[in-house]
This record gives C-alpha cells, structure tokens and sequence, in this order.
C-alpha cells in the first residue's frame, strides 16, 4: 500500500514513479483515480482484521469425517492404533488374525520400510503400507489415500497402525471410530502421566506384553488410575500376543463394537 | 515433530482467508493453542517462522494465545480451570466436559 496517499495494490501490481513518490498500484481501473468509492470490485484500502475461529486441523477433520463415511458405507469397524514403537502393535494384529473370528485389514503407518504391512500379507489379511517419510503420525489424507488400495468389502475391522509416537498421533483425527492405546509393559507405568494428551485419546487402554510382568516394576493398578484421571472412562484389556493371554477378550470387544456399527 | 505440519494448514488456511478478502498480504496472525492440544507453542512459533517466508504471510506478526484447559461439571454445572491434568470436577469431583484447551484455532487475522 502506497504510505503517501492509502491507495491499494490490485493485482497486476507494479510500482512506478509519479509525483514524486514511489507507489504500486494496479491497471483495470481505466482512469486512474483515488477516489475509493469509484473502484468497481474495491481492494481493501486499510488494514482490515477479521476474526476466523476456525480449528487449524478443520480440513483434516473434514477428511477424517468422509474417511468415517467410507467405512460407516461398508460396515467396517475402524481403529486407530497408537502407542511408542516397539510397544507390539503389529504383534498384536497377528496374534489377532492367528485367533480369528474377525475379518480384518490394515493400514500400516511407517516412516520406512514395508515389513508391518508384510507381516500381516504373510498372515492372509489385505493390508497398505503408508511410508510416511519423515512424517511423524498419520492424517486423514494419508490413511484416504491407503484406503483406496484396500478392499474393504467383506472385512469386519479396519485397523490404522499408527506410526509409533506418543505424541504427534495424538493430535489428528485419522476417520476411525475409536481409538486404542498400546502400552507394554517394558514402557514402564509412568508412560500415561508422561503423555497426557496421548493417553487422554485412549477409548481402550491395552496393556502389554503383560507375560513379562514378574521381570518389571510395573504397577498395572498405577498405570490404570493414571490414565483414568485424563480419561475416566477408559476401558483396559491386559493382553500378551505371544502367549494369547486377553487376546480373547480383545477379539470379543472388537465383535461387539462392530456389531454396533 | 508434527508442528511443521500444522504451520503448514495454518499457512493454507491463511491463505484462502486473504483470497477471500481480496487482501494481498497478511501482517498478524492470532491463534489460539490449547495447552492439551499436543502442540508446544515455542516449536510452532520457529515452524511458522521458518515456513511463512515467500507466503502470504511473509513478516506477519505471529500471536500465541495459550489456552488453559476448561472444564464444566456435569454435576455442579460450575466452569473450572484445570491445573492438574485430572480430569475431575476440582469443586465437587464429578464428572467433567472440556469446554476449551485441547484444540488449536485460527481466531483473527490482520490483512491488507
């Protein structure tokens, strides 16, 4: 904007010389003129605020709502799975197709390599390996974009292995129906007060590797109570994959919550 | 970390805000970052310093209104500030309802 007379930069903007002072301003105007009422579709002639009170993710959300559409259409259950790496996400999802009972596919959220999405193939079920770069989570593109290469027909549960991270997932809405957080028991019990927001998204909290308790100080009552301050209503299933212990009870809660859908 | 990524909704958002306006750059932008949000504001502030350059938004001004978290009680119906991340009434303890500070807004933008 011109700082001697207030005039406007249209687009096609250039500056030139006249008068003695330096301003840009625009052509598409015919005669050129300053007087601001006469401006057929007037620019903004002064520093305008406007008050937007839009969330920052609303077009991921908007995403994430048509990703819902898309499962809600096939009669598929969608579960977003997070946890730290390590903690045995894709561990349990064999353990889970190794029980049977339900039909599922997954989306595997990694930042390299195809080896969760290999290991589920190798069990039989249709999964889509997302490399995510240097992304640190998942978002409602990337998993629209992973659904469109898996056949969700037939399947009873989608499931989203988020990238390992107990931060940054937390923070998108991928278009699941709910959300389970892993947590193993080598993680220690302090892991839900250290990553509140995490631990706060948790519909189900499943506790795991839960054969390895006697060799660590991990308070299961400790780690229940913790993430029941951020999120009372939570719902814990203790599991190990390797042994098959709770995977029963997880398999029977998927059935029930797909049931419902 | 993932505040790279919300700069970069932010600077579209920003963006489709000033076409809409017919404004052709942008000098303040206030948002509004839950302290739940999951977002740190000092990493947000670098990522939006960082990545504004050659945008809309080049040299604006960048606000951070941190938002406590808010509860109502389902209970008592009063309105708390949690300080603790307990998520109780702090006056009753009954059962709450977040009414702000977990989410991140655009509130205002300041364009020419």
């Amino acid at each position: 904007m011109c700082k001697d007379c207030g005039c406007t930069i249209a687009p096609h903007a250039h500056t030139h010389e006249h008068g003695g002072h330096t301003h840009d301003h625009g052509h598409g105007h015919g005669a050129h003129t300053h007087s601001h009422e006469q401006h057929p579709n007037p620019q903004l002639n002064d520093p305008k605020t406007i008050e937007v009170i839009t969330k920052i993710l609303d077009v991921n959300d908007t995403q994430a709502a048509h990703n819902r559409e898309h499962f809600e259409k096939h009669g598929a259950l969608a579960v977003n799975l997070m946890s730290s790496p390590g903690s045995g996400k894709t561990t349990l999802l064999e353990a889970t197709i190794d029980h049977g009972g339900v039909k599922l596919g997954v989306i595997e959220g990694d930042l390299e390599t195809n080896q969760d999405a290999d290991r589920i193939l190798a069990k039989g079920a249709p999964a889509h390996q997302i490399a995510t770069g240097q992304a640190c989570h998942l978002d409602a593109h990337m998993v629209h974009e992973g659904l469109h290469h898996m056949p969700i027909d037939g399947l009873d549960v989608v499931f989203v292995e988020n990238v390992g991270n107990l931060v940054c997932p937390a923070s998108y809405d991928v278009g699941t129906h709910f959300n389970v957080v892993l947590l193993s028991v080598p993680e220690g019990d302090d892991k839900p007060a250290k990553y509140p927001v995490m631990f706060r998204t948790a519909d189900v909290l499943l506790i795991t590797k839960c054969d390895l308790l006697p060799h660590f100080d991990f308070d299961v009552e400790k780690a229940i109570k913790e993430t029941r301050k951020l999120n009372p209503k939570v719902d814990v299933i203790e599991v190990d994959s390797k042994s098959g212990k709770g995977i029963d009870t997880w398999v029977n809660y998927l059935k029930m919550k797909q049931s419902l859908r | 970390m993932h505040e790279f990524s919300i700069v970069q909704d932010l600077l579209h958002m920003c963006e489709k805000n000033a076409q809409e306006n017919n404004a052709n750059k942008i000098k303040k932008v206030e948002v509004k970052i839950g302290k739940l949000s999951g977002v740190e504001p000092h990493l947000l502030q670098t990522a939006f310093d960082t990545f504004k350059e050659k945008t809309i938004c080049d040299g604006a001004e960048f606000v951070i209104h941190v938002q406590e978290l808010v509860v109502g009680c389902r209970k008592c119906e009063e309105e708390s500030v949690l300080e603790k991340n307990t998520f109780v009434c702090p006056k009753c303890g009954g059962d709450v309802e977040v009414l702000d500070g977990e989410d991140m807004y655009l509130m205002r933008l300041e364009m020419e």
